[in-house]
């Protein structure tokens, strides 16, 4: 465990020295991302699936190191894991989200608990993914993500629309960020089918860009609305 | 219930004690400082104080009843706070107060209040009384005990006197009642005023003995938390573990094994309160699982709302349980979604599996899965049922049921 932390620093020393030969040949098409996970298996892992497809800069195993390496590195998005040693994710946001806004963060967590999840988006994360995804979909993900765009596993798409959908039928919501349009609505139930951007796009006569821009709609919505049923419903599910 | 930091209180006392008044010193003192704090005040030589002190004492214990109150409402000067309170130090003081007390009593006996043999026993409980409140007025004392117990500064101090001043009452009953009280009812009154200053004296004892006791009881509960946490890993992660190190050879066995104890473990964690199969989304759930242990295969379990089950919503689970065997047997190893939502007029579920697809018209009609599991039994129950597939895209099947009126 420590030796693989020992080893992160001069790698990511190594990383950040890695855009001056990138530069002078090809320009850098791939996106450089942090791992952020307390399990070194799990971090391999990844690495090992993500291939050549990303460049691995830098690894962190707990809340602290990810603010280190991440300050260090200025990877293009990290891998950030929703349980850490040193207060979770949440930390990692709270510190950095402010500060380094090229640097975006895509949640990967085992967590099935809504209010965790929710709690990493609203922190500033643009995605959230299960580990259960298969290699080239994370991959997919990062890039979309190192993009600009929003990344929904079906599974945040059912605990968004469940967030959302206490109020469809109630007739006093004073603003916009409160409720989902009708057409964010259809993309996010196709998202929960598991239909990827591409099939969103195929089903609604609509681009894949569209569909990102309906996504990433969402996502602001998530993270702006300031209404009190999006706790109320984490706690209820909770109990439930 | 949290003890309040002395850095919390600390600006509250020195607001309290910034106007010039009445210090207990703590430099130079034979007692509680009270002759020699009196004496700087005054500015005046604390032999004088002390000899004024000695005087009224004699003169029928009022000197003594003033150096109490005077010990218990005289703050300690906070500019000499930092003398240390040692423990054989405060053995010392008791014996002093101990001496002190009878010595009082001896004085008044030799003044001419004469003490009977009967009064011996409350007398000295009123002496017992009374040097306890006097200890517990100390202000080093008084502040140890509130960050344990957390007693207010106020409300102990109305406590103190309100307790000095049941047992000197109750004292004052004993030493002047005898000659007028013959029978034993105006005593007992006597002793019990004692006993409740007495209680109210020594309740920040009782306060931290109870305080001990809540504190052990949590220490208990959460050990028992840790061991029912402990026998649920025991009972179900190690055990999965070593099944998963004997069927190493079996990648399928092993998914299997993994995939349900993920499965159970994420519901114990998350879910802990979750009854059976009373609702519908723990119905979806329980079949998925099902079909999982059954194929082998992970499908990904969405559900949006949920409502309780009825006849209408079993056949659904069923005819969606049949849809996810049959997503599991064609997918050939690949990802299977279920997707369902609870509407307020119909539940609909999805189950897409990235399977290689086929042509819905060219299914056999020998492959009765689908056809009378699925589709018949979602006709019969008034729901449809839908089959969309394309070679090479996978197959989604999507099944509707409308929701009975609550009325009906």
């Amino acid at each position: 465990m420590s030796d693989q932390s020992g080893e992160t620093p001069p790698e990511a020393g190594a990383g950040g020295s890695g855009p001056a030969p990138g530069a002078a040949g090809t320009p850098p098409l791939r996106v450089r991302v942090v791992l952020v996970d307390d399990h070194r298996m799990f971090r391999s892992g990844v690495r090992a699936e993500l291939g050549d497809a990303v460049e691995v800069v830098g690894e962190a195993e707990d809340a602290q190191q990810a603010v280190t390496v991440i300050t260090a590195t200025r990877p293009d998005v990290v891998l950030l894991d929703v349980h850490l040693p040193g207060g979770g994710g949440r930390a990692v946001l709270q510190e950095l989200v402010g500060h380094l806004p090229e640097v975006k963060f895509l949640a990967l967590s085992v967590s099935d608990a809504p209010e965790d999840v929710i709690a990493v988006i609203r922190g500033g994360a643009r995605g959230y993914v299960t580990k259960s995804i298969t290699g080239p979909e994370l991959a997919a993900a990062v890039r979309r993500v190192a993009d600009g765009d929003a990344v929904f596993s079906p599974r945040l798409a059912g605990f968004v629309l469940d967030a959302f959908a206490a109020t469809t039928d109630v007739a006093t919501i004073d603003e916009d960020l409160d409720r989902l349009s009708q057409r964010e609505r259809e993309v996010l139930r196709l998202i929960a089918r598991g239909y990827t951007y591409k099939e969103v796009g195929k089903a609604l006569f609509i681009s894949v860009k569209t569909v990102e821009t309906h996504v990433s709609a969402v996502l602001r919505k998530l993270q702006l609305s300031n209404r009190h049923e999006l706790t109320r419903w984490a706690s209820a599910r909770r109990l439930v | 219930m949290r003890t309040p930091t002395p850095a919390a209180q600390a600006p509250g006392q020195q607001a309290e004690q910034a106007p010039a008044r009445l210090y207990r010193s703590t430099d130079g003192r034979v007692l509680a400082g009270v002759a020699r704090g009196l004496a700087d005040h005054l500015g005046v030589e604390v032999l004088y104080v002390r000899l004024a002190f000695v005087v009224l004492a004699a003169a029928g214990g009022a000197g003594i009843l003033t150096y109490g109150l005077l010990w218990v409402f005289a703050p300690q000067n906070p500019f000499e706070r930092a003398v240390p309170l040692d423990r054989e130090r405060d053995l010392t003081m008791l014996l002093a107060l101990g001496s002190l007390t009878v010595g009082g009593l001896l004085l008044l006996h030799a003044v001419g209040l004469g003490i009977g043999a009967g009064l011996a026993v409350p007398l000295v409980a009123v002496g017992l009384g009374v040097s306890m409140l006097w200890r517990q007025a100390d202000d080093d004392q008084r502040e140890r005990w509130r960050t344990r117990t957390g007693t207010h500064r106020l409300t102990g101090a109305a406590r103190a006197g309100l307790g000095v001043a049941l047992v000197l009452v109750g004292a004052g009953a004993i030493l002047v009642g005898p000659a007028d009280l013959n029978g034993t009812g105006g005593g007992l009154v006597a002793a019990l005023v004692v006993a409740v200053g007495l209680a109210l004296v020594s309740s920040p004892w009782w306060v931290r003995m109870a305080r001990d006791l809540a504190a052990e009881r949590n220490a208990r509960i959460r050990e028992q938390e840790r061991a029912e946490v402990a026998a649920h890993v025991h009972d179900s992660v190690l055990h999965t573990l070593t099944l998963i190190q004997r069927y190493v050879d079996d990648p399928r066995e092993v998914a299997r094994l993994a995939r349900a104890q993920e499965r159970e473990l994420r519901g114990w964690l998350y879910r802990p309160t979750t009854d059976s199969s009373q609702d519908l989304a723990a119905a979806l759930e329980a079949a998925a699982a099902e079909v999982e242990d059954a194929h082998g295969i992970a499908i990904e379990v969405v559900v949006v709302g949920d409502c309780p089950i009825d006849e209408r919503l079993a056949a659904l689970r069923d005819a969606a349980r049949e849809a996810m065997v049959n997503a599991a047997k064609y997918a050939g190893g690949a990802a299977v979604t279920l997707y369902a939502e609870v509407e307020p007029e119909q539940v609909t579920v999805f189950v897409r599996d990235r399977g290689p697809g086929f042509d819905v018209d060219d299914v056999p009609e020998d492959r009765l899965g689908l056809r009378q599991s699925v589709r018949g039994r979602m006709d019969r129950n008034g729901g449809t049922a839908a089959v969309r597939s394309t070679p090479g895209d996978g197959t989604e099947i999507q099944l509707e049921m409308p929701r009975q009126r609550s009325a009906t």
